[in-house]
């Protein structure tokens, strides 16, 4: 059980056009390193929710995935605005997201379940005026099939 | 049923891609202008209908290895939208007819909805 491989990837504010791009690229990590594909359906969904979250509610931030051969995590890390209440936050349909965001198609309240969905573990720790740190793993003992 | 076949029954026009339409096989489609809502349900295999045009929705795709997108009521998407779809290789196509046209066409040709894993599907 070496150390793990990583990828991290610098998040840009309110940027559209690039927002999505660290995620394509771990998605083709993951498929380089022969991890199986249920496995990088769920990772990429999760890694792309967190990476929006960072560009539209974190002010940005650094997205990180770290692949053993015990789990894939990934890492949202921000020192943006953090999120009052969690428990609301992850709730289908809570959205702060405001109109510009919406017309674009996001801001529907259901990444974060998403994210819950696809994940084995997930650990959100945020505190307002410090940031926000997402955690999601899958285990890739059970080959992964779905959460 | 394959891409070029969807095409022809909606007199859709081909923004790029055209070289895949014979090749990519369309399994399930789903209709939305949510991009989460496309992240929770589409499976791969699955014919997206969006009124949406931005970039995003082609990282979407990407994200969920969708054979291919139609933007419904004759909205064209944005040059660096067809400008990635372009170099993923992703067919881009679009249609002058309604969501709800584009739908009942392709419902009635027998392409299968996304299942509801909610409804036990
Ligand atoms: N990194 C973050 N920093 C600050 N607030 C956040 C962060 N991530 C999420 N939030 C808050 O949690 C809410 C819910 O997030 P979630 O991803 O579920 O929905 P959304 O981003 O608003 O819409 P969608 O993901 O459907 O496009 C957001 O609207 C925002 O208020
Ligand atoms: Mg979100």
């Amino acid at each position: 059980m070496g150390a793990p491989y990583v990828v991290e990837f610098e998040i840009a504010k309110d940027d559209f056009l690039a927002a999505g791009e660290g995620s394509g690229s771990v998605k083709d990590t993951l498929k380089m390193l022969g991890i199986p594909s249920a496995v990088i359906r769920r990772a990429a969904i999760i890694t792309y929710e967190a990476e929006m979250n960072l560009v539209i509610h974190g002010g940005g931030g650094v997205l990180k995935i770290l692949i053993s051969p015990e789990k894939v995590e990934i890492v949202a890390r921000d020192d943006g605005p953090g999120i009052p209440d969690v428990e609301l936050a992850m709730r289908e349909g809570f959205s702060t997201a405001p109109d510009r965001i919406r017309e674009m198609g996001f801001g529907a309240g259901m990444g974060l379940p998403n994210i819950k969905r696809n994940a084995d573990s997930l650990e959100i720790e945020s505190a307002v005026g410090v940031g926000t740190t997402l955690t999601a793993s899958i285990d890739l003992s059970g080959e992964g099939g779905p959460a | 049923m394959k891409v070029q076949k969807l095409a022809e029954l909606l007199g859709a026009k081909v923004l790029c891609g055209a070289e895949k339409l014979e090749t990519a096989e369309v399994d399930y489609v789903y209709a939305a202008d949510l991009m989460s809502d496309v992240l929770a349900f589409a499976l791969p295999g699955t014919l997206l209908l969006t009124g949406l045009t931005n970039i995003q929705i082609i990282r979407t795709a990407q994200m969920l290895d969708l054979p291919a997108i139609l933007f419904v009521r004759g909205k064209h998407p944005q040059e660096e939208t067809v400008r990635l779809a372009s170099q993923v290789g992703l067919p881009l196509l679009i249609s002058d007819k309604s969501m709800y046209e584009t739908s009942g066409i392709i419902f009635q040709a027998g392409v299968a909805p996304c299942p509801i894993p909610e409804r036990g599907e």
